[in-house]
């Protein structure tokens, strides 16, 4: 498909599969991707899929915060997903993909760190968060908020035996999450502001920004794109995120 | 002590239950997921493409490239992301279990990558990975002169097994693991073993592996059969 075509589109006001400009394609949320993770969940977003896992490990506190554990959120943008992918170490691309998920969950305070501790200053768990996207059709990154997010819901913690995990036995001790922090995407094409673009939309996009907004606050902003976004856009942007979050929460329930 | 009756109460020739579907990740142009008890497989193809770099290229015919690894969280203790030196080993023998049965003289200078994935890991995950890539590469509609089936067969204690899991790969006793693979009429394209077995015991387990293997053809065509029936109706 043309790229000029999509883009004379959405200066029409239309879209090249006939959503409006704030509609998502259908979003599914569901656990249980591999019993050897602590906590596994699959969202898809019309055709982009993508898988979560969390695993809990011992690992020592950093020296500035020794009574609390941490996460630690990779991508791997794996070749299977996308024809775009290539195999090899981590881009620049899944580098921001992590990032981006992992600003959100640390700064929403979702995840009470000091319940991570196990012993101050020697022992904490670390929870980590692993993304693989298995398609890659478009906005890849709300929907690895969203199964990251239920992962996390569902992970338990493994079985702690004389200061060594043992990984297979899990307890039915989870987290406790606090308020969850919601990712949107809104993507700037001539002008417009949409939002869960497709992979063809996406490789048209001027600008983007990410907003992860957990009761109505943002906790987390990026901007990526080859354009600038003016403070109105921000705005509107920020409006239609925090609309987003009380649509896209109901996949977590 | 003989492993008199097997951990999860099934026959010494029966496989744990298999499920098979093709068109699973629609970005690529063939996929597949195969899974056999709790084993899950997930396989992409992408071409035939243009090979880089340029010195890789075969001006005879297309080549196969297969690239098989597992998810951090397919396994009990997380596995480092990305590639290592058993992912890169099994990419290989999984490139020589296919392919026997690939016709690519009609695509000079191009390659046709194969993506497996383990998404659950529960032993044999590298013949599921080849049932699934098969069925990815038939849904691409790669030239293929048949499919192949894989399942891995072995030696649990004493007894000749089919289909081991994890929890008789680790019996205390010791188990032999003999991933094979073949294509319909019983040619195999793929041999591994770590153990020891005598001579018997390996024809004996070998033709567990045929017979296993016809099974699994069967399952195989009909997740193809099923794929473009659907896509009739649709």
């Amino acid at each position: 498909m043309n790229d000029d075509y999509i883009r004379t589109l959405v200066e029409k006001g239309k879209r090249i599969d006939g959503r409006k400009f704030d509609e998502f394609r259908k979003i599914s949320v569901e656990t249980g991707v591999s019993k050897n993770a602590s906590g596994s969940a699959r969202c898809k977003i019309g055709d982009t899929e993508v898988v979560v896992g969390v695993k809990f490990d011992l690992g020592e506190p950093y020296s500035d915060s020794p009574d609390e554990g941490t996460i630690m959120v990779t991508a791997e943008l794996i070749p299977l997903a996308s024809p775009e992918f290539e195999s090899g170490p981590p881009g620049v691309k899944s580098v921001e993909l992590a990032r981006i998920v992992d600003r959100g969950i640390r700064e929403s305070k979702c995840i009470d760190f000091k319940k991570l501790c196990i012993r101050p200053g020697e022992k904490i768990w670390m929870a980590f968060i692993d993304i693989y996207p298995l398609n890659d059709d478009g906005n890849l990154v709300d929907a690895s908020v969203l199964a990251a997010l239920k992962a996390l819901q569902e992970a338990k913690f493994p079985k702690l035996v004389d200061d060594k995990v043992d990984h297979e036995s899990k307890t039915n001790v989870g987290l406790k999450l606090g308020k969850l922090p919601i990712l949107t995407t809104v993507y700037k094409i001539k002008g417009n502001l949409l939002v869960d673009v497709n992979s063809k939309e996406e490789q048209v996009i001027d600008s983007r920004l990410s907003i992860s907004v957990a009761d109505g606050n943002i906790h987390a902003l990026q901007k990526g794109g080859d354009f600038p976004l003016n403070i109105d856009d921000i705005k509107k942007a920020v409006d239609i995120a925090i609309k987003k979050e009380n649509e896209l929460v109901k996949f977590l329930k | 002590m003989s492993y008199a009756k097997r951990f999860d109460k099934r026959r010494l020739d029966e496989m744990r239950k298999i499920d098979a579907k093709v068109g699973v990740i629609k970005r690529a142009d063939g996929s597949a997921m195969f899974q056999i008890g709790d084993t899950i497989a997930i396989a992409a193809v992408y071409g035939p493409r243009a090979l880089h770099p340029k010195f890789l290229q075969n001006p005879e015919k297309g080549i196969l490239r297969c690239n098989y690894d597992m998810i951090s969280f397919s396994v009990p203790d997380r596995k480092r992301p990305g590639p290592a030196r058993r992912s890169t080993e099994i990419s290989l023998v999984t490139e020589k279990a296919l392919l026997p049965v690939l016709d690519l003289k009609q695509f000079p200078n191009a390659v046709v990558d194969v993506f497996i994935q383990i998404v659950q890991a529960n032993a044999g995950t590298r013949c599921a990975g080849i049932c699934a890539a098969s069925m990815a590469l038939a849904h691409a509609g790669v030239p293929m002169s048949d499919l192949i089936s894989a399942i891995s067969v072995g030696k649990v204690s004493d007894k000749i097994v089919i289909d081991l899991n994890k929890e008789e790969e680790d019996h205390e006793e010791g188990a032999t693991d003999i991933p094979v693979a073949m294509n319909s009429e019983g040619e195999i394209t793929l041999l591994q073993l770590d153990g020891n077995v005598n001579k018997n015991e390996l024809f004996q387990a070998l033709e567990f592996a045929k017979k296993g293997c016809s099974e699994i053809d069967v399952i195989q065509r009909k997740a193809l059969k099923d794929f473009y029936k659907g896509v009739k109706n649709e």
